[in-house]
């Protein structure tokens, strides 16, 4: 399809407009397929968009981060935790190391054993976080040196936990993008059929602007563009609608963790306006490819 | 013009014509007759290629109906007007609008014809009418506004199907006069008809040939016509 005629489908041709009755039960459904279509669509991009930034975040954060637990008895456990800095010192890639003072080990058990925990009559094992470098430091050799210097050591650098955690949401990233691909197939499933309709409801019209000499590609245009606007209409709405609702959305907090972050940030918030346009395109294919095929049993 | 060359139709498993030969010269005018059921409407569905002979050839303006492409189909029809008998239209347009379809449909400004159309709109009796929507239309008016429609782009031929059909004495004589000056401009005029009095009304001031569908066959009719 060259230029001329895509611009003569957008902007021109007004009496091909008129010819396709403005009413009729295929307005309705093509507004609120679209305008429901958009709305779910909007929801799949942003989980996952959310789902991306989360993998994103735990893969690249916490890929830094490690935890050294030193279970030792009180009297050996602070030279013990000296030998572990020292030894953190000295490993190539770490580049920070430091003990979690008590009040921060009592923070973390706070949630499960209350906030006015004895924690310095408890044995409680020492913890140190370790933070590493871009270029990250060779874990299984700090595990070996470790195990010689101090064998109540355990180095913990969340790769058991991290990775089913990475795997998940980029499952829920790819799940996102399936869903809007399906979105995108039953709104063009249910267009081409509310054209098919059109198309047959407005049998008449078809066969009068034959008869008085016009072209297929005047007929088919004045379907295409009333079903593109259509489609166009109620996906701006649909987009609308739902950009709302995830503005709505409470805001992420450590508390609330990943359902609380559902939504966009920053340019994110531009990409679902692609959506209605991206409806408008889809309505756009299937109502021509309906109107050829309903035109080819014309005579 | 228009040309039938051993034309032949089957329907329904049986020949509703066969081996019909006949040729509308430019500026003649011609009545086409026979009983119900003959096939005039379908010989002239032939002639604009609304329906394909099962044998035989059709050509318009030297060019073999069968050979065209739907485009060129349709730029054909631009030079043919078509009164159908059971005349359609657009029902959600006004009858103006219906009426400047041709117009419209052929990419021209219908506003550049509004003083083409006033006229016309006047001559068949409907300028009160213009704003009417076509399901408000009598039988009369709809067969007035379907002649209209068919000559508003002064196509070279004119094909129409019981024109007369629904219209009373006075209004026939007043179509049968538009066609007949269109005629006199040049135009090819064919009419399918079983109404002698209008086809004898039109023999006295025209020249006009009338061919009659009988046995499935095509033929001059006598000189009692």
């Amino acid at each position: 399809m060259n230029r001329g005629r895509i611009r003569g489908i957008i902007f021109g041709e007004t009496a091909a407009d008129r010819v396709v009755p403005r009413s009729g039960f295929t307005a309705q459904l093509t507004l609120f397929a679209s305008g429901a279509m958009a709305f779910l669509a909007v929801f799949a991009l942003a989980l996952s968009v959310s789902a991306g930034r989360l993998a994103d975040r735990w893969s690249s954060e916490l890929a830094r981060a490690a935890t050294l637990r030193i279970s030792a008895p009180a009297e050996t456990r602070a030279r013990q935790t000296e030998t572990a800095l020292a030894v953190l010192r000295q490993t190539p890639g770490v580049a920070s190391a430091r003990p979690l003072d008590t009040d921060e080990q009592r923070a973390l058990l706070a949630p499960w054993l209350g906030a006015d925990l004895p924690i310095e009559s408890l044995p409680v094992p020492q913890l140190i976080e370790i933070i590493a470098d871009d270029d990250g430091y060779d874990a299984q050799g700090l595990r070996l040196r470790l195990s010689a210097e101090l064998p109540g050591a355990v180095l913990d650098d969340h790769t058991r936990w991290r990775q089913p955690l990475i795997s998940a949401a980029q499952s829920l990233r790819r799940l996102g993008w399936i869903s809007i691909l399906l979105i995108g197939g039953a709104m063009a499933a249910m267009i081409t059929l509310a054209a098919n309709a059109a198309l047959a409801a407005n049998a008449q019209i078809i066969d009068v602007l034959r008869l008085v000499g016009a072209r297929d590609r005047f007929i088919a245009h004045a379907f295409v563009r009333r079903f593109t606007y259509r489609a166009l209409i109620g996906g701006g709405a649909g987009t609308v609608l739902a950009m709302l609702c995830v503005a709505f959305l409470p805001a992420a907090s450590d508390e609330g963790g990943f359902l609380t972050g559902l939504g966009f940030r920053g340019a994110a918030w531009f990409v679902p306006i692609l959506i209605p346009f991206l409806g408008a395109a889809v309505a756009f294919a299937a109502t021509a490819i309906a109107a050829r095929r309903r035109l080819a049993e014309v005579t | 013009m228009i040309e039938l060359e051993q034309v032949g139709y089957s329907y329904g498993g049986g020949d509703l014509f066969d081996g019909v030969s006949a040729r509308l010269t430019p500026g003649s005018f011609h009545f086409l007759t026979g009983p119900s059921g003959a096939g005039k409407t379908t010989l002239l569905k032939l002639c604009y290629g609304a329906l394909t002979p099962t044998s035989g050839r059709v050509s318009a303006f030297e060019s073999d109906l069968a050979g065209l492409d739907r485009d060129q189909m349709a730029l054909m029809r631009r030079r043919i007007g078509v009164v159908h008998q059971d005349c359609r239209f657009l029902d959600h347009l006004p009858l103006a609008d219906n009426i400047a379809l041709p117009i419209s449909v052929s990419g021209r400004d219908p506003a550049a014809y509004s003083g083409n159309l006033a006229e016309l709109m006047s001559w068949v009796g409907l300028a009160d009418r213009a704003d009417a929507r076509p399901p408000e239309l009598s039988g009369g008016e709809r067969q007035r506004a379907a002649l209209a429609r068919a000559v508003i782009m002064s196509p070279d031929i004119i094909l129409a199907d019981e024109p007369t059909g629904n219209v009373d004495w006075e209004m026939s004589e007043r179509l049968l006069h538009l066609l007949i000056e269109l005629n006199r401009m040049g135009k090819t005029v064919l009419i399918a008809s079983h109404d002698l009095a209008l086809i004898r009304a039109a023999k006295a001031r025209v020249q006009a040939r009338v061919l009659r569908i009988s046995d499935r066959r095509l033929q001059l009719a006598g000189a009692d016509l």
